[in-house]
């Protein structure tokens, strides 16, 4: 093993690939830790009442680092964040006077989308009442509008035409953010703030709030049409895929090894009809049906990878390792076994398939990319898992809605670059392992 | 034995071998197609199918009928439930589930594929055999060119690198072969990402462009240039591993002993490539392609999907996505009678090619 390791160093692409795997199964490991399986799903289904903080298609943050124009990144701001400062004055008959502040730099280069403001007021009997004053960078005050709060109530900046007319019929977003000593519409950079100011009537009553601005980016990966972030498909279809490739790969070859070394050593009927059985699967056209699997039965992906397992088994590798068991069992040391009665589940398991191990490592690693493709392309089609954050599916709700023609390339090419690093990564270090294993490859 | 002789009896032994293998393959097919309906029918999807034609063909009959017309309402759907019961006592659908799964097969293996549930050909028809027959074409076209063009090119261009090992772009191949493990429909996204949304000169996807060419020339020259695309995605996923493989071949036949003794005599190198390393290995390349057309089989749904290729891996996938059974069991069929018949026609061509199977065959007399 430490030899192994010693000869990989040799390969530079083999110590790629390594630090590539290496980087995925790290990915893994925090997206298992950082969000818990069942957090996963229900962030993934998770509607508006989960991203109402994200804006629609929005673009990653990193999209400004490559360009001098700034756009806005989304933010959202609770009463717990920095930044925001809430100062409650509560007078004898139990009335208060709420003030809540936010403050935040603006430093972009184009107007953001939209902002919204989430009261959750506490009261039993009369509600709140609260107004909020813009102060720009200059110093100008705008009131906002004032606000009855006998619910939860969600303020739309854009959607009040009171503003509106007061921001002199300019769009609420450019009345708030436009500097006005410039001729064209750009916004002034420095540092906003939002004051709320709240009235509560009542021993208890109180006002929170939660301001919200939807840029034109979000987070580091940017979210979807459903408004989900896509870090967290793209985290989560980490340990998916590798799941799914390394126990497809490890299932389907040490399976063919164990029927092919049984089929050569018995031979007779037993190999007879493992042969048949391999022709008939060779026609067995495998994708179609996979597909008819998860259309008809079930889409869980661990049926579909007990499917991919099942249809692989007996495949051309069959052929393959038959041919070198039937060379090994010849070898002297086979019939020095025989001699002294060996059983021959003992001859099959522990003389003849570890001398296939040479072949089958390289083998295994060269096909878990294959496998992890076979899942992507089931999510591709639709048929995805319907619960599981995957990179297929992020690129199939891509496709479905039409990311290339919008100039969404983000949506489509981050989980096509962890698909092209996972596979790479594994292809590499299987042609590595290949001529180190199989030396003859190396000498011509 | 005479040079007339001789052909005739190797004809002949060919004619045996190819018919042995034709009886295999077609028990193979039908035990494939068996197991394909056994898969789509374990719900009984098939035979929701089946119910589902009989009961349009007696409605449609009922209406045509002059005679039920006139005919009180219960008294006709007395009727037309009658005729449902013995129709499908007549299709055998109150048989037990392994003789109508037989009574199916024979129906798939006979292309009696019977009427899909949504999806219609472009002219009109239901029936699952004109779609599928409609489709056909566009998939050979797309599939058939990529295959041939790529078999050759990498033959070829693996001859020429294997006379030159070590060199920069023998390196250069080593180090690309691991881009082949994508599938092409991974590439597809790429190219389609970079010629048509970004660079705009290609086209997105489709066959040929939106007001379709009048002459045969403007028609096949938009095709071609649809074509580029998907080709080239295919190319991607094949061409370096395939070409490596090639080469890694082609390096041990050269350096067999009677290469090295070809070379000593002084023969050109043409003459040593094309009758002492590739005629040898002509069987293993043949089989070689074989496998190379079954991956191409596999993967095209989902190419035709992403270029949206009218052929038949698009309407496969139309067909899950509109749960349209008949459709995804007749092209399961039809996809495993395409594989055994590619699967026969290399057969037959590695008999003509490989002596062993002549002498074998010779040796048995």
């Amino acid at each position: 093993m430490k030899n192994l390791f010693k000869k990989l160093a040799d390969y530079p692409t083999a110590i790629v690939a390594l630090i590539l795997i290496l980087f995925l199964l790290g990915v893994s490991v925090y997206a298992v830790v950082t969000i818990p399986y069942e957090k996963a799903i229900l962030l993934w289904r998770g509607g508006e009442e989960v991203w109402y903080a994200n804006p629609r298609l929005a673009a990653p943050e990193w999209v400004n680092w490559f360009s001098d124009k700034k756009r806005p990144v989304s933010f959202s701001m609770k009463m717990d964040n920095p930044g925001v400062t809430k100062v409650v004055d509560t007078d004898e008959s139990g009335s208060s006077e709420i003030v809540i502040t936010y403050t935040f730099d603006y430093s972009y280069d184009y107007f953001p989308q939209e902002m919204m403001i989430y009261f959750t007021p506490t009261f039993t009997t009369k509600g709140p009442f609260a107004d909020a004053v813009w102060i720009t960078p200059d110093g100008r005050k705008i009131n906002i509008n004032n606000f009855a709060l006998d619910s939860k109530t969600t303020y739309r900046f854009t959607q009040d035409a009171r503003l509106q007319r007061l921001l002199k019929n300019q769009s609420a977003m450019e009345g708030l953010f436009r500097d006005p000593a410039q001729e064209t519409a750009t916004p002034l950079k420095g540092t906003y703030q939002l004051v709320i100011n709240a009235y509560t009537f009542e021993t208890g009553s109180s006002v929170d709030a939660e301001l919200v601005m939807h840029g034109t980016l979000a987070g580091w990966a940017g979210t979807d049409h459903l408004r989900r972030d896509l870090g967290v498909a793209l985290l989560w279809g980490t340990p998916i895929a590798l799941a799914f490739g390394l126990l497809a790969a490890l299932g389907t070859t040490v399976t063919t090894m164990v029927i092919a070394a049984i089929g050569a050593w018995y031979r007779g009927w037993i190999d007879g009809l493992i042969q048949r059985v391999t022709e008939i699967n060779l026609v067995l056209p495998f994708l179609p049906i996979l597909l008819m699997v998860g259309t008809f039965y079930s889409r869980s992906i661990w049926v579909i990878l007990g499917a991919t397992i099942l249809l692989n088994i007996f495949s051309a590798g069959i052929k393959t390792n038959r041919a070198i068991f039937l060379q090994i069992k010849e070898a002297p040391f086979i019939e020095a076994a025989r001699t002294y009665n060996t059983s021959d589940r003992r001859i099959i398991l522990r003389y003849l398939t570890p001398r296939l191990i040479p072949t089958l490592v390289p083998q295994l690693v060269t096909l878990v990319p294959t496998y992890v493709f076979i899942e992507a392309s089931l999510a591709v089609l639709g048929l995805g898992d319907p619960n599981l954050p995957t990179w297929g599916k992020v690129i199939n709700d891509a496709f479905t809605n039409s990311a290339h023609y919008q100039g969404l390339y983000y949506w489509m090419l981050e989980p096509a670059i962890m698909l092209v690093i996972t596979g790479l990564a594994f292809a590499m270090l299987g042609f590595s392992l290949d001529r180190i294993f199989n030396p003859r490859l190396r000498q011509v | 034995m005479t040079a007339m002789t001789s052909s005739k009896s190797t004809i002949k032994r060919i004619g045996i071998y190819s018919l042995k293998r034709l009886l295999v393959l077609i028990v193979t097919v039908v035990i494939g197609v068996f197991l394909t309906i056994i898969i789509a029918n374990m719900g009984g999807y098939v035979d929701t199918i089946m119910r589902g034609t009989i009961r349009e063909d007696v409605s449609n009959a009922a209406n045509q009928n002059k005679a039920l017309r006139l005919l009180g309402s219960e008294e006709r759907l007395k009727w037309i439930n009658n005729e449902i019961a013995s129709r499908e006592k007549l299709a055998g659908l109150d048989q037990p589930f392994i003789n109508r799964a037989f009574k199916y097969m024979t129906n798939a293996l006979t292309l009696d594929l019977g009427r899909a549930l949504f999806m219609t050909s472009d002219k009109g028809s239901q029936y699952v055999r004109d779609i599928i027959l409609e489709r056909l074409p566009a998939t050979l076209v797309l599939f058939g060119t990529s295959g041939l063009l790529l078999f050759f090119a990498e033959i070829f261009v693996a001859l020429i690198i294997s006379q030159h090992y070590g060199s920069f772009f023998d390196k250069l191949l080593v180090f690309l072969a691991p881009l082949s493990t994508s599938p092409a429909w991974f590439y597809g996204i790429f190219l389609v990402l970079l010629f048509a949304a970004m660079l705009r000169i290609l086209p997105f996807d489709g066959m040929v462009d939106a007001p379709i060419p009048e002459t045969t020339w403007g028609y096949l020259l938009s095709m071609l240039k649809h074509m580029i695309l998907p080709v080239g995605s295919v190319a991607l996923s094949q061409f370096f591993l395939n070409t490596y493989n090639w080469r890694t071949f082609f390096l041990i036949y050269s350096s067999e002993d009677y290469v090295e003794m070809a070379r000593a005599k002084g023969l050109p190198a043409r003459t040593v490539e094309r009758e002492y390393v590739l005629r040898p290995t002509l069987p293993t390349i043949i089989t070689s392609f074989a496998l190379t057309l079954i991956g191409l089989w596999q993967g095209f749904i989902i190419v035709e999907t992403i270029f949206n290729w009218p052929g038949l891996g698009r309407t496969y996938f139309q067909a899950v996505q509109f749960f349209d059974t008949p459709v995804i069991v007749g092209m399961t069929v039809i996809n495993a009678y395409l594989l055994a018949l590619t699967v026969f026609i290399l057969d037959f061509v590695y008999a003509i090619v490989d002596p062993r199977v002549k002498v074998g065959a010779e040796g048995g007399q």
